[in-house]
């Protein structure tokens, strides 16, 4: 089991049954706990500024005649 | 859920270990072993050939054990131990059963099974195209489809790591946020599926080019994708080594991170961006524009390179922190001194952190910049560098959490604990050596990937200064260090496994599905309570002014071979 130390400024826990109040999770939190956002971005940024814009540039240099 | 899966609970750590999840974990491990043994065996006969006074292969042979030594250590070696790790940081580490593992099985199977094809395709002899395989040279088709299906396994086994995530929050065997290990395996798995992702894409229609399915492929093409490919397969390392420290120092010190926070946004920055360093493969490359390269390299890559530093700091400081609590806090550095030393898991893990930063590092970034890329690019500069961040820091790294592994999962004692205490000083200083003065001779010039460097059958030879021979020389004697190393680790786990004490065996019952706390810090979320980390700070002061001397010295070096008038 994890377990969340509040004393060292870390993340409130999700609600649970004996704590029917859920404080605020930060957004910066909602995105590290997300794995499949993080699997999304990547893939997508390495794809995009690596991948497809070395592509296109390479399709773009012109045919030797 | 509940489920009648088997678990054991381990006697040192506390931490729930499902068999089935155990058995994946040893078994990937043992594999990777052994072909970290094949690999080795490779790697040690091309620095002799290397190596002016005794080139021990003809040039044929050369080529063939460069190209399986790259392969079996670069890819088969790190990704089979890189898939325990994964099994170790989702299913042990959040006390929960594996998801299906069945299939994960089955992704074993495809990676042995590839990786043995390509093995056979390349010591038949009409495969040595190097690790890089560029095209238009043509390796046999089961090359490819061997590497194809490692791939595909270790797609897999990245999938059962996500899913196995889901299974521990469906069962609540977890509050709040997964560990911090647990969240750089997650890290290393994100970067592997891109990893494999670009490979498939580039790979697949070189395997039907070479069965003459496809006409042509352009190795402008060819290079841009199947880099993305093959740097970001080391940089897998990276995030899965970087956890490795932080398990280590967890389970040795009881250190918690500085910072969870921060550290997690380390990992966040080499998600986001750690992928893009490919690009410094293609810096001198026709075809593509500074822009790509530079937003690529010397943007992009600095951010990465920020979490490195950021994962630099906050490992050697969260143990000082742990330390210091322990009452260690004369002067700056008693609590590294009275570090355990003569333990190999956290002194392989420690020189694999110190030579990863220093030489791994800085000259990643130094190379990384498109101008002093021209004086070292394509020489043995370059592995000099993969070198000091694949062997010295990875590898070691790997070895280091092996002796943690043994008694944890395996549940046997090390057998000739003196060796095992030499041998990460041995592996790392030879490892050490290996890169420095393979950076060394590449700075001098001497090329990456020929046989002969004198090029004495050449119509033109070349005589390189008396120094790269030097460099040479002494890059065959470090080889010769870090064999040995490494045949004393391949020793003592081999040892161990087979004839070593076994450890009581925990607590075997069924599971309930529900929790129990682990007893280690591993598992925990949390960061050390107002540390005090003076020493950490004085070690990354002697970091930076390296790095910034060393950035220096090579601009200035770049200045004299390309002056300006």
């Amino acid at each position: 089991m994890v377990h969340s130390d509040d004393k060292t400024g870390n993340h409130p826990e999700p609600p649970t049954e004996d704590n029917s109040e859920p404080e605020r999770i930060p957004v910066m939190q909602q995105i590290l706990d997300n794995p499949f956002l993080l699997l999304f971005l990547g893939i997508t940024i390495p794809a995009v500024f690596y991948v497809i814009w070395g592509i296109m540039e390479i399709v773009h240099i012109p045919i030797a005649k | 859920m509940a489920t009648n899966e088997q678990y054991r609970i381990c006697p040192a750590t506390g931490l729930r270990i499902y068999r089935s999840a155990e058995n994946l974990i040893k078994a990937n491990a043992v594999v990777a072993v052994v072909f970290l043994a094949v690999g080795g065996l490779f790697g040690f006969m091309v620095a002799m050939t290397r190596w002016k006074a005794i080139h021990l292969l003809p040039a044929k042979w050369f080529y063939l054990v460069l190209t399986a030594h790259g392969l079996d250590v670069l890819v088969v070696w790190i990704i089979f131990f890189e898939m325990a790790v994964l099994y170790f940081a989702s299913a042990v580490l959040l006390n929960c059963r594996l998801a299906t593992p069945k299939l994960a099985w089955t992704g074993f199977a495809l990676m042995l099974i590839g990786a043995v094809v390509t093995n056979i395709a390349v010591l038949q002899g009409g495969s040595s195209v190097m690790f890089t395989s560029y095209v238009p040279m043509r390796a046999a088709p089961h090359f490819y489809l061997g590497i194809i299906l490692f791939a595909v396994g270790a797609l897999i086994g990245c999938f059962i790591f996500l899913g196995t995530l889901i299974i521990a929050k469906q069962e609540r065997t977890y509050k709040g946020s997964i560990p911090l290990v647990t969240f750089g395996a997650l890290t290393a798995a994100i970067i592997a599926i891109f990893t494999i992702a670009t490979g498939a894409i580039i790979l697949i229609p070189t395997f039907l080019w070479s069965l003459g399915y496809i006409s042509h492929i352009d190795p402008l093409v060819y290079r841009t994708i199947w880099w993305a490919f093959g740097h970001s397969s080391q940089q897998i390392n990276v995030a899965a080594h970087i956890s490795i420290w932080y398990l280590i120092a967890a389970v040795i010190f009881g250190a918690k991170p500085l910072s969870e926070k921060v550290s997690r946004f380390a990992f966040l920055l080499y998600i986001l961006f750690l992928q893009l360093a490919s690009a410094h493969h293609l810096l001198v490359d026709p075809g593509i524009s500074s822009e790509w390269k530079i937003f690529n390299t010397s943007y992009a890559m600095y951010l990465a390179v920020l979490g490195s530093m950021i994962h630099g700091l906050t490992v050697p400081g969260s143990i000082e922190a742990a330390q210091r609590r322990k009452g260690y806090n004369n002067g700056l550095f008693e609590w590294l001194r009275k570090a355990p030393w003569g333990n190999p898991a956290f002194s392989g893990m420690f020189l694999s952190l110190i030579l990863f930063g220093f030489l791994g590092g800085i000259s990643g970034v130094v190379m990384g910049v498109e101008q002093i890329n021209l004086i070292m690019h394509n020489t043995l500069y370059v592995p000099g560098h993969f070198h000091a961040t694949v062997v010295a820091g990875t590898t070691l790294a790997f070895m280091a959490v092996t002796y943690l592994l043994i008694p944890l999962i395996f549940q046997r004692e090390l057998i000739l604990p003196g060796w095992a205490r030499v041998q990460p000083y041995l592996f790392g200083l030879g490892a050490g050596g290996i890169s420095v003065f393979m950076m060394g001779a590449g700075t001098l010039g001497v090329p990456r990937r020929h046989w002969d460097i004198s090029m004495a059958d050449a119509q033109l030879p070349y005589d390189f200064p008396g120094a790269a021979n030097l460099m040479m020389g002494l890059n065959g004697m470090s080889a010769v260090l870090a064999t040995l190393g490494g045949f004393i680790f391949i020793v003592v786990v081999v040892g161990s496994l087979l004839f070593g004490k076994r450890i009581a065996v925990g607590t075997t019952e069924a599971a309930s599905g529900s929790g129990q706390p682990a007893a280690s810090a591993v598992g925990r979320y949390g960061s050390a309570e107002a540390p005090a980390v003076p020493g950490t700070l004085a070690m990354v002061g002697v970091f930076f002014i390296t790095f910034i001397l060393y950035y220096f010295v090579n601009w200035k070096y770049l200045a004299e071979i390309w002056p300006l008038r």
